[in-house]
């Protein structure tokens, strides 16, 4: 039954990513890489592995399109067409890469099979003792947020980055953190969908709120969460314009706010170093250790929620703007 | 047993639905029909299987689950298709019937 279910979707996800290549409208394309987010989303659910799923259908299927499409409102619909195709040199780039890939693939072992290299070096004990030692039961969690909390302070230092470079880049001259005003600009009216969305919007941010707390006990964490916060906000902006979502939540305040969720990170690591332990110990927090544990793992999740919510809605904000000053 | 029944005659209401809805999705002349090929059926076919999983499942936990998305759906599917529809209207599509008898479309409203 499974093996059916995977048939239909890779088979869906072949034709989509075909459907991309023989595209030529953006606007069409676009869409077919939001579907195309939307099934890979579905695949890792197939996979067991919903917390990417959470991200992929958010990002993927949602914020990475739209923001695509606001690319294209600025900059015209249509891709041009080359004046001459030489189209020998690329062909033959992309099949030596995928031959090469696929002969890759021929080394790995099987999918799932237990002695993989994956699985024998520090998974068993990731897997047995992760329940002692730290606690709670999603074991991705306990991986992401304590045993490997090094490197996913450089993955949320990495999205911290990456919001500063977009601000950077298309930060408006003169206009740094103002409130953009929609004076005289009329925004057509959708009663039936902002009613809906003034509906839905409020469970959006809940459910984000669960995903972020629940992220120990089920599949979660503070990436989710943040992505799905941001995807209610961004909501919110499409609907009633980036003037009301800017006076909901103010741009420096949502800089601010990037930079603060990686500080709470990173001082729950310093605080260790202050007892003279290793950075992210966490157990300075409390005197039992798993108590300690789960304290250090919902800071750092925090922190990262809060991070990845703001540098979204901050990217938002830069491509919005962008779209307006062009309309205006 | 009639809740096992029911429930199955749900699921293929449902399955036939959702493939008129891509049948007339595929055969329809002009976005509102297909729109309405889809969103008519989409809407209540998923609705009709949600309704057979919520007679399959016995714990509590998933049926709520499930109460949740069936409500969730019945919220964002026709808010899409309207959504859908009303961009098109605006974008200046316009209904094939009236382009068929050669009338000149009006200038799009709310531009």
């Amino acid at each position: 039954m499974e093996l059916l279910v995977d048939i239909a979707l890779l088979s869906m996800l072949v034709a989509t990513a075909v459907s991309l290549i023989l595209v030529r409208g953006l606007v069409a394309s676009i869409m077919l890489t939001s579907i195309y987010g939307l099934l890979s989303a579905s695949f890792f659910v197939t996979m067991d592995a919903v917390d990417v799923a959470f991200t992929e259908a958010a990002v993927g299927a949602g914020v990475s399109p739209l923001l695509l499409l606001m690319t294209v409102a600025l900059v015209g619909r249509v891709e041009q067409q080359p004046r001459k195709r030489h189209i020998a040199f690329p062909l033959l780039l992309v099949t030596v890469t995928g031959v090469l890939l696929i002969v890759g693939t021929l080394d790995m072992p099987p999918f799932g099979s237990a002695d993989a290299p994956a699985l024998q070096h520090v998974a068993p004990r990731y897997l047995q003792q992760s329940g002692e030692e730290i606690g709670i039961p999603n074991v991705v969690t306990s991986v992401l947020a304590s045993y490997r909390a090094y490197d996913t302070l450089g993955e949320v230092l990495v999205i911290f980055t990456a919001g500063i470079a977009v601000i950077l880049v298309l930060m408006l001259p003169g206009r740094r953190g103002s409130v953009p005003d929609d004076a005289g600009r009329q925004r057509p009216r959708n009663v039936v969908v902002n009613v809906v969305s003034k509906i839905l919007i409020p469970f959006m941010l809940l459910f984000a709120l669960y995903v972020q707390f629940h992220g120990e006990y089920g599949p979660g964490g503070g990436f989710q969460a943040g992505v799905i916060f941001a995807s209610g906000i961004i909501l919110y902006g499409l609907l009633y314009g980036l003037p009301s979502v800017c006076r909901v939540i103010p741009p420096p305040v949502v800089e601010a706010l990037a930079a603060l969720g990686v500080l709470l990170y990173a001082l729950t690591g310093v605080l260790a170093l202050l007892d003279g332990r290793p950075f992210l110990d966490y157990s300075v927090l409390a005197t039992d250790p798993v108590t300690a544990q789960y304290l250090g793992i919902t800071a750092i999740e925090l922190g990262v929620g809060v991070t990845v919510a703001s540098v979204i809605i901050t990217i938002f904000y830069a491509f919005a703007a962008h779209l307006s000053e062009a309309q205006r | 047993m009639v809740l096992h029944w029911l429930s199955e005659a749900c699921l293929l209401a449902g399955s036939f639905l959702l493939l008129t809805g891509a049948l007339g999705f595929l055969r329809f002349p002009d976005i509102y029909a297909r729109i309405h090929a889809c969103g008519v059926t989409e809407t209540l076919a998923t609705s009709l299987i949600l309704v057979a999983l919520l007679l399959k499942s016995e714990a509590a936990l998933p049926q709520v689950k499930l109460l949740f998305i069936l409500l969730f759906l019945m919220f964002s599917g026709p808010t899409a298709s309207h959504a859908l529809a009303k961009a098109a209207w605006q974008g200046g599509v316009r209904p094939r019937a009236t382009r068929d008898a050669g009338e000149r479309p009006a200038s799009p409203a709310g531009r």
